[in-house]
């Protein structure tokens, strides 16, 4: 086998089990019945079975596929949030995931708070959070309301709060899951802008959308997932070609 | 070993996240009320005060300064009974966090359990006050009681990961619990004397129950002015490692099981 340095994930044979919702035991009453029964083995659900890719340095890879279909677990497996139950995940350089802006905020505490908050969760220290906040105010464009509790926010307006905290580092590897369809016009624009000043920095993209427009602009790889199982992965027109024909039928 | 330094090495990159939580807890407890942080005094104060009237006058208590051996008991069955109950959801309760980022998952059991210590801390100014209108006179010993709070931080520690990751497969732990630390309440000799149980059940308070060593300790320090004994000692401190083991141990062999579990 050679080892082959080049890639910056490598997903080989992963397969994600879930526990199906209607099988979840969470009472003990329903353990020691289930367990009298022979039922504990609980009914399995394979949200992605035996995906494998690899992505280099740089690629920009769209992700794409009906709901239901994995899309968002592949990219959990990827951070490291879900862990595979066959297979490996392989993943070197440091991930800044965007699965759900802001998911460290409390509604509770202001925007400042918030800000070193969310910065904590996504793993940055207190120095560099210190260094970074005027350009997160600035970029969120929300000076006049920093000291104002999260949960007195509208949903656009912690959308920039979290975009913008997400996104002050250049890191390795961006992975976003279809956030930016919040905000209005012009920060769309300015995210996309953002984006596209990564990509040309070397940042290696994972970008799931259902906007197949989105994805052939942005992405020159693409991976079409259907019922957890790969249909096709490389050049992304030709997979988005094939993704779109596939509803034609 | 590698597994360990490993370890380490991950819980001192979340450092910061770990401080930012635990301020968050202490910040949002108090906030928007007059009187703010005081209530960490207040609070247990005025639950001594009724206390004392309650034992005092209805059951004639005889304990030899019973204000003090009353309060000190209580802060400490408090932050045992608040951490450890805090602790049961800290998993549960983040589950939308856990499943969106990566972050270590014991980081949040640890924060709750150290935000209460917080408040422990805060309000042993309380102690401070019944200490000082008792008229109770310092010792040198006052300087090992350090030591206890963080036996039964360590104890409460291993407790709280032990709950917390059996609490994400069964829920129902949670409302037990609630009944267990009833019990363990009135097993703990917090507001009457070891001393007035039977004989049988007095063995096993003194040989079982963690919060006996801890409450023990701290009221020999202050109400008798000696070093605790060394039995207490060694019994505290085995346990607060025992059970720190025990949980971190359970908690580690679980938690990848959490995301399907929350």
């Amino acid at each position: 086998m050679t080892v082959d340095q080049d890639y910056i994930i490598k997903v080989t044979n992963a397969t994600v089990r879930f526990n199906m919702a209607s099988e979840r035991i969470d009472n003990l009453k329903e353990y020691f019945v289930k367990l009298v029964k022979h039922e504990l083995m609980f009914q399995e659900f394979l949200a992605v079975q035996d995906v494998s890719f690899e992505v280099k340095r740089g690629e920009a890879w769209g992700v794409v596929g009906t709901n239901g279909s994995g899309k968002s677990t592949l990219l959990k497996l990827i951070c490291g949030i879900l862990k595979p139950y066959r297979g490996t995940v392989d993943v070197r350089g440091n991930i800044a995931p965007l699965i759900e802006l802001g998911a460290g905020f409390d509604g509770e505490l202001t925007a400042i708070e918030n800000i070193y908050l969310n910065g904590a969760v996504l793993g940055y220290s207190k120095e560099f959070m210190d260094n970074q906040f005027d350009e997160i105010v600035e970029f969120a464009e929300l000076k006049d309301f920093m000291d104002m509790p999260i949960k007195n926010y509208s949903s656009g307006m912690s959308a920039r709060l979290g975009f913008a905290v997400a996104t002050i580092v250049r890191p390795e590897i961006l992975i976003i899951d279809e956030v930016l369809a919040v905000g209005d016009y012009a920060f769309q624009e300015k995210c996309q802008e953002r984006m596209h000043q990564m990509l040309e920095g070397g940042t290696t993209l994972l970008y799931v959308s259902h906007s197949i427009e989105t994805v052939r602009a942005l992405c020159d790889h693409a991976l079409w997932l259907n019922r957890g199982k790969m249909m096709m992965k490389g050049n992304a027109d030709e997979v988005c070609d094939a993704y779109m024909n596939s509803f034609n039928v | 070993m590698n597994m360990f330094v490993k370890r380490l090495g991950g819980f001192y990159k979340y450092r910061f996240l770990m401080q930012q939580l635990v301020s968050r807890d202490i910040k949002l407890k108090y906030r928007r009320s007059f009187l703010g942080y005081v209530w960490s005094i207040l609070n247990p104060l005025l639950t001594m005060v009724i206390m004392v009237i309650v034992f005092s006058n209805i059951f004639n208590s005889d304990i030899q300064n019973f204000s003090v051996y009353l309060i000190i008991g209580q802060t400490l069955f408090t932050f045992m009974s608040e951490s450890t109950n805090q602790a049961i959801t800290s998993i549960t309760g983040n589950a939308a966090l856990l499943k969106k980022t990566y972050v270590p998952k014991y980081v949040f059991t640890v924060s709750k359990v150290t935000s209460c210590f917080v408040n422990m801390l805060f309000s042993l100014g309380a102690l401070v006050v019944v200490f000082v209108v008792c008229r109770v006179v310092p010792n040198v010993y006052y300087l090992f009681i350090p030591i206890i709070l963080l036996q039964e931080y360590l104890f409460c520690l291993g407790l709280g990961m032990l709950l917390a990751q059996g609490s994400v497969f069964f829920r129902d732990i949670q409302y037990i619990y609630n009944a267990v630390i009833t019990a363990w309440m009135y097993l703990t000799p917090m507001f009457y004397p070891i001393e007035m149980l039977p004989e049988t059940l007095r063995k096993l308070i003194v040989t079982l129950n963690p919060m006996y060593f801890y409450m023990t300790e701290f009221r020999q320090i202050v109400l008798n002015g000696q070093m605790p004994d060394a039995y207490l000692i060694a019994a505290g401190s085995g346990v607060a490692v025992l059970m720190l083991v025990i949980g971190t141990w359970a908690f580690l062999r679980t938690q990848d099981k959490f995301i399907l579990y929350i």
